[in-house]
């Protein structure tokens, strides 16, 4: 008797329903690189001041904040660099932001695409990602500017950069799987994700040195916050060496392990999630 | 077990695929909701679009699915194209797919053509190579060289069609699925269309076409499926399955009895009934275009009436009147209580649609004893549909100088 896959092989490839990944890889490949490419030139080149307010956005924030926390509260006097730590902050921030925010109604604003064309559905949420990558890179211009004009010097410690970024980018692009796929049956993400974001950018040393809190507990609750271990590595690695890594930073090394649990639960059950939903987007939205 | 070569392979193979859509009765957006009606428990409808669907298509075929609003044509276009998922059954494919839902998915109105050939095709499964390669042969084809650099918003959208349309027939897709994407055009736009899809199958491309034009299934296609509420009435040749089609979608709605319950006059004389027959005397809903047919009607009097007259118009869909003809200078005087039967046969040269009669009986100059508007209807079918209202037995010829006739007689 014929088992189900030799009846397969023999009318033929199967076409199985929509999925999150699946198909040909390098087609799964040039749809996302396409799609990010399409949304950074619209954002990029939509207006006259494309480049221009891209840079504006992050850096009118740098400001008002740097003249708040220099004059008003004196807190980021006595951090070496604090400017460019601030805008370094401020910028990598902006990059997780606008990743998973702007994933939140990927799919469902592109319908059109979804119930129109075959594709793995996994792509819309990972070029959102890529978009801010994007965006990123075209920021970080201006931050490494800023930063050899404040006296930085580049080290072989900003070799962990990179790799602190792709894993900041790695848990955006969990997050944003997740919360793509949640917003599909439910609204409110949206607002409740606001809410988060805004308590993460307050929960990171990114408008405070971490050394300046003046309770250490609270600082080693900020630490357990995967974008203030980040933030704070790369102030490290990056502008100032005597500044204390993520792991000085930390209550006991081990402590490590709950941001790294928190990137890797999100990663996890992002995919789960997704993968779940994916066949069933193009009927339900 | 020997594997057939891959050429003789049916190109599609569609193989008891059943789907059922559950659409809750109200759709719950929001977390909020959730949690302050954790218990409420909303219902759902559940909508079976496809039950028990199987066929094959060989290669190279020009395969029409056809079915009215709702019955299921385009869920079963976008399960082959895995966009939605089966709930059981298979589907399988031989060659690469492209699916034609829209023209121009993907389009973007704020970026340049370019960018949206670029854009669409790698949509349809080019890579950006291919996509960048092709380029100018799209606009050239599209006959858009100049605008190039137009951003789509401000073409106009005849410009939009052509270039999508451009794009689409430079994927190399060896199965084609289309969505009645030509509703769009106008009728040499359409053409064009048909050409294109003309050549690609001589090219031995498969093609799956969803539509509810009959005109076009007639024309271009080898075999087509019906399919009504999500099962299939029939798998056969194009002209049986557009009459089939016809039938389904005429004859539930009237069969032979009336769609309007309008009445006028005083019904002295009443109409009973209103129907039509086949050459046979058959009751019949559906008559072939050339055949003789009958309208009949049964009239009862209530009252003496001195020489009645009876008459009847016949109109189409569009209440555009055909024919109508009465026994004036057929006199004769009823008794009360006293039956007559109006009937008129004629050939039928009408073009394929619905014909509705609406039959009277009047006295003298406009005394109405009973006018029942559209009281009875049958289906025209036939091959040939020219769009005009009849379509009469002729003969066409053509005459050289030279004296060289060329004579043929068309009837449908």
């Amino acid at each position: 008797m014929a088992s189900r896959a030799d009846v397969s092989s023999v009318y033929g490839r199967r076409i199985r329903g929509p999925s999150a990944l699946g198909g040909d890889m390098r087609r799964f490949l040039h749809l996302t690189w396409t799609l990010a490419v399409t949304d950074f030139k619209l954002r990029f080149f939509g207006s006259i001041l494309g480049y221009f307010w891209q840079l504006m956005r992050p850096l009118m924030l740098f400001a008002v904040l740097y003249f708040v926390f220099t004059e008003f509260v004196r807190i980021g006097r006595q951090a070496p660099n604090f400017a460019v730590v601030l805008l370094l902050g401020i910028v990598t921030f902006g990059f997780f932001a606008d990743a998973t925010a702007g994933s939140i109604s990927s799919v469902v604003d592109r319908e059109n695409l979804v119930r129109k064309i075959h594709f793995p559905r996994m792509v819309i949420p990972l070029s959102v990602v890529l978009t801010a990558y994007f965006n990123f890179l075209v920021n970080l211009f201006a931050v490494a500017v800023f930063a050899l004009a404040n006296g930085v010097m580049p080290r072989l410690t900003w070799l962990e950069f990179p790799v602190l970024i792709l894993i900041l980018g790695l848990w955006a692009v969990g997050l944003a799987m997740l919360l793509s796929a949640l917003y599909v049956k439910a609204r409110d993400v949206h607002p409740i994700w606001e809410v988060v974001t805004q308590a993460m950018f307050y929960a990171a040393p990114v408008i405070y040195p971490i050394e300046a809190i003046p309770k250490p507990a609270w600082g080693h609750i900020v630490m357990l916050n995967p974008l203030a271990v980040i933030i704070e590595q790369n102030r490290h690695a990056v502008i100032d060496p005597g500044a204390p890594t993520a792991i000085d930073a930390m209550a006991a090394s081990w402590n490590i392990a709950i941001p790294a649990g928190i990137v890797l639960v999100s990663i996890v059950l992002g995919f789960w999630m997704f993968n779940r939903e994916a066949p069933k987007i193009a009927e339900s939205i | 077990m020997t594997r057939p070569s891959e050429s003789d392979l049916p190109a599609v193979v569609v193989d008891d695929v059943s789907k059922t859509f559950r659409k809750p009765h109200e759709q719950v957006h929001t977390l909020k909701e959730r949690v302050l009606h954790p218990l409420k428990r909303t219902g759902h409808d559940d909508f079976e679009a496809l039950k028990n669907v199987s066929f094959a298509v060989p290669r190279g075929e020009f395969f029409g699915i056809v079915g009215r609003n709702g019955s299921g044509k385009s869920t079963l276009l976008k399960c082959m194209a895995g966009i939605y998922s089966v709930d059981s059954g298979d589907i399988y494919v031989n060659g690469r797919v492209s699916t034609f839902i829209e023209l121009g998915v993907g389009f973007n109105p704020d970026l340049a053509a370019r960018d949206n050939v670029a854009l669409n095709a790698i949509m349809l499964g080019l890579n950006p190579k291919e996509a960048r390669e092709r380029f100018d042969r799209v606009i050239r084809f599209a006959e858009l060289e100049e605008f190039v650099d137009l951003k789509l918003k401000n073409y106009s959208s005849g410009m939009q069609v052509r270039l999508a349309f451009s794009v689409m027939i430079e994927v190399d897709a060896d199965i084609l699925l289309i969505d009645e994407v030509l509703a769009v055009g106008d009728a040499a736009f359409q053409q064009k269309c048909f050409d294109v899809f003309h050549r690609m199958k001589d090219e031995g491309r498969t093609i799956l076409f969803v539509t509810h034009d009959m005109g076009s299934v007639r024309k271009f296609c080898d075999r087509a499926l019906l399919i009504e509420r999500g099962e299939t009435q029939m798998i056969g040749k194009p002209d049986e399955v557009a009459s089939n089609y016809l039938e389904l979608n005429f004859g539930r709605e009237v069969s032979a009895e009336g769609v309007q319950t309008e009445r006028y006059g005083d019904q002295s004389a009443e109409i009973v009934e209103a129907w039509f027959e086949d050459e046979h005397g058959e009751r019949a809903t559906m008559i072939p275009q050339g055949e003789t047919c009958s309208f009949k009607t049964r009239v009862a009097f209530h009252e003496d009436a001195d020489h009645p007259t009876f008459a009847v118009l016949l109109e189409n869909d569009a209440h555009q009147p055909l024919f109508a003809t009465s026994t004036e200078g057929v006199h004769r005087s009823f008794k009360d209580g006293e039956e007559a039967v109006f009937s008129v046969t004629f050939e039928n040269w009408f073009t394929p649609g619905r014909l509705l009669a609406s039959p009277w009986v009047i006295r003298g100059e406009n005394d109405l004893f009973d006018r029942r508007p559209r009281l009875a209807s049958i289906v025209v079918t036939g091959k040939r549909n020219t769009g005009a209202l009849v379509d009469l037995p002729h003969d066409v010829s053509l005459e050289t100088g030279s004296g060289e006739k060329l004579t043929a007689r068309v009837t449908s």
